[in-house]
């Protein structure tokens, strides 16, 4: 989810080269890109699976989160090969890194970043054979091989909000996000909504560093939330180091995302939500494989949450100063999400006091991936 | 309010500081250096992954510097030894330190370091104010408080300052007196990069203690831009780098104080500044250049 870069392109382009030169020597049946022999369904059979991921592996985010689903991936389907390709950015790179991985003999690719969209579509409209699936989009109408899937990422944001409200001495809560998607948006909500039933006074301070990953801006934003008495920090970025290791030092709480980056914060960790892709990936692959994706749950928009038992987005491990009493709070919480309430059901009032869901009602989960408002009890601005 | 935005100043604005500083002697040498953002990536790279080797942040700050130093070093090959265009030249150095950072830092991106940390200086850092403004910082900002002035000295009061002026100014003059022209300009663009280096390795090892591709976001360019803000001289570099460092750490404070302001016009501030003045001062920045540098704007002009 981050810029375009030129550079990266010349370099990606340059190792893709690379790839597709020594790709004869790996190359399958199928490695020439023709139709596959007979009419088999696209993906069955597949003895190769290619994953491309916009950030590098290892950025305690939202990238290592697909890399431990692709590590998952090994451990469940030993004989399968898995192709990688990191800091794929979000444009033609990503075609020709998918284009290439079919070349290889993939039949299932993973498009694992936002802007990856367009060139999936591509690359299944190319590949009737092949299944690509894409993280996190939106389809209408889904291709026979081709789908999009994601988690309710709000829901354990709501409930690592709690474990923030009932830590928090100054009632102040910090929050840096990127820019002011609908997705941020609600996490930031939840987040909020969730520390507020435990500590209705509570303060959520939304501030913005205008990019998915600019360590030396989140350096500055964390040394302002903190001296404003902010004493829980969370975050929406792509990299999160810098955010946590400051927070830590400072001795304050850190509420993680995207990964558990506990080892950074020994002190401090509250808890944080993180992606658990293993069992949805290898769920997909295990469809695709059988040879019943097309008209599977998969062949569309698919979206987990915890009511249906499967949310790839889970809390994570609670840290050393986590009550017990909180802990049951949670727990709680986490029952009322399984049995199909939502952080969401009404009333909430957005920051202008205007009623944007009514009492007692629960937001379709399309309703809440257009949220564009902050609630009352956030300082910032949409803008 | 106001001490936590000149507080954030001053710390924001030494490496854009170190960056300009060196882009200064590079120019005043007449060479233009617009890889100095590249410059940057490799000192912040170079500086984290000698920390992390070694444990010694110092030595990471001297790795930040080689690191600079040698993407300025070809840079003087190219455009000093083989003359090539400084636009040109810079430009793809930087592209180049881009795509080589990204490869080769992906290994560190999970490390952990021995970072700076905040070193108060005793009694000083008590003063109401002036002790959070000033005296309360890592030990690279102490460090830039005296690498401006010095600098300062150095070319405008010494005689090797006096041979990079005149190699920016009128270099056949050098070569009348029997120096290399060219030997003097190698000099200024190597330690211009060393220093855009350390300016990266701040950032790196003692502001966001972290590294990630791409991480120094434009303060390069920033960097670039201040040198004409600050027409050449070295003290008012150091001016100019904590004004947009006040610029960034605005974006802040405005924020956690619930002010709204649209981040991304804020996010112009430096540029914007730049660009007033230039147009107010039109023609006197031109004239406070260094000659030799108004060839390399003005073609006709062949040396």
């Amino acid at each position: 989810m981050r810029l375009t870069r030129t550079a990266r392109v010349c370099l990606v382009a340059a190792v893709v080269a690379v790839l597709a030169a020594c790709s004869p020597a790996v190359s399958t049946p199928e490695a020439d890109g023709s139709a596959p022999a007979g009419d088999s369904a696209p993906g069955a059979d597949a003895t190769k699976v290619g994953v491309i991921a916009v950030g590098p592996k290892d950025d305690f985010g939202y990238n290592q989160a697909v890399f431990q689903g692709v590590e998952a991936l090994r451990g469940e389907f030993p004989d399968l090969e898995v192709l990688e390709a990191y800091n794929i950015p979000e444009d033609d790179t990503a075609a020709t890194t998918m284009e290439s991985m079919v070349a290889q003999g993939a039949t299932i690719i993973f498009a694992t970043s936002y802007g990856h969209l367009d060139a999936a579509k591509q690359v299944a409209d190319a590949h009737p054979e092949v299944v690509v699936v894409h993280q996190g989009g939106l389809l209408d109408p889904a291709p026979a091989n081709m789908g999009t899937y994601f988690g309710s990422v709000f829901e354990p944001v709501y409930l690592a909000g709690i474990a923030a409200g009932a830590a928090t001495q100054s009632g102040k809560l910090g929050y840096i996000y990127a820019i002011p998607i609908p997705q941020t948006l609600a996490n930031i909500n939840a987040f909020t909504l969730g520390a507020q039933s435990v500590r209705p006074d509570v303060e959520v301070t939304a501030v913005s560093t205008t990019s998915w990953c600019d360590p030396a801006t989140q350096a500055d934003r964390v040394a302002s939330l903190l001296s404003s008495g902010v004493d829980v920090m969370t975050q929406h970025q792509d990299c999160t180091k810098t955010i946590i290791e400051a927070t830590e030092a400072a001795g304050a709480f850190t509420v993680g995302y995207h990964a558990d980056a506990s080892s950074l914060a020994p002190v401090g960790w509250l808890t944080g939500s993180e992606w658990n892709w293993g069992p949805l990936y290898t769920d997909i692959v295990q469809t695709a494989i059988d040879g019943g994706f097309t008209g599977s749950e998969y062949n569309g928009n698919y979206r987990a949450n915890m009511a249906s038992g499967e949310n790839p987005f889970v809390a994570s491990a609670f840290g050393p100063s986590v009550s017990d009493e909180t802990k049951a709070l949670i727990a709680a919480a986490a029952e009322e999400l399984e049995a199909g309430g939502s952080p969401f059901t009404g009333p909430v009032t957005a920051q202008d006091g205007t009623v944007t869901v009514a009492d007692g009602e629960t937001p379709p989960i399309e309703t809440i991936e257009q949220m564009d408002y902050f609630v009352q009890g956030v300082t910032g601005t949409v803008s | 309010m106001i001490i936590d935005i000149l507080a954030g100043a001053v710390r924001g604005g030494t490496s854009i500081m170190y960056a300009g500083l060196g882009e200064t002697i590079s120019e005043r040498g007449g060479v233009i250096n617009l890889g100095t953002e590249g410059a940057m990536l490799l000192g912040a790279l170079g500086g984290y992954a000698v920390t992390a080797e070694t444990g010694n942040p110092w030595l990471g700050v001297l790795g930040g510097a080689l690191a600079g130093a040698l993407l300025s070093l070809v840079h003087a090959v190219l455009v000093v030894s083989r003359r090539a265009n400084q636009f040109a030249s810079g430009l793809t150095l930087y592209f180049l330190a881009l795509g080589v950072t990204s490869l080769f830092g992906v290994s560190y991106v999970s490390r952990q370091i021995n970072a700076f940390t905040p070193v108060p200086v005793p009694g000083l850092s008590e003063i109401p104010g002036l002790g959070p403004i000033l005296f309360d910082h890592d030990p690279l900002v102490y460090v830039a408080y005296v690498a401006a002035p010095v600098i300062w000295w150095v070319l405008f009061r010494t005689r090797v300052g006096l041979l990079v002026r005149t190699a920016g100014e009128r270099s056949e003059a050098l070569e009348v007196n029997g120096y290399s022209v060219q030997a003097v300009r190698y000099c200024a663009t190597v330690a211009g990069g060393a220093l855009a280096g350390i300016g990266g390795a701040h950032i790196s090892i003692a502001y966001a203690n972290s590294w990630f591709e791409n991480m120094i976001a434009g303060r390069g360019f920033i960097a670039v831009a201040l040198v004409i803000f600050a027409m050449w001289n070295p003290v008012r570099i150091m001016a100019g780098a904590y004004l947009f460092g006040a610029a960034l750490s605005l974006a802040s404070v405005l924020q956690t104080s619930g002010i709204a302001v649209n981040q991304f016009a804020l996010n112009a501030v430096p540029f914007v500044l730049t660009l007033v003045v230039l147009a107010i001062l039109g023609r006197r920045t031109m004239l406070a250049a260094p000659d030799e540098l108004l060839k390399v704007f003005d073609n006709s002009r062949t040396t």
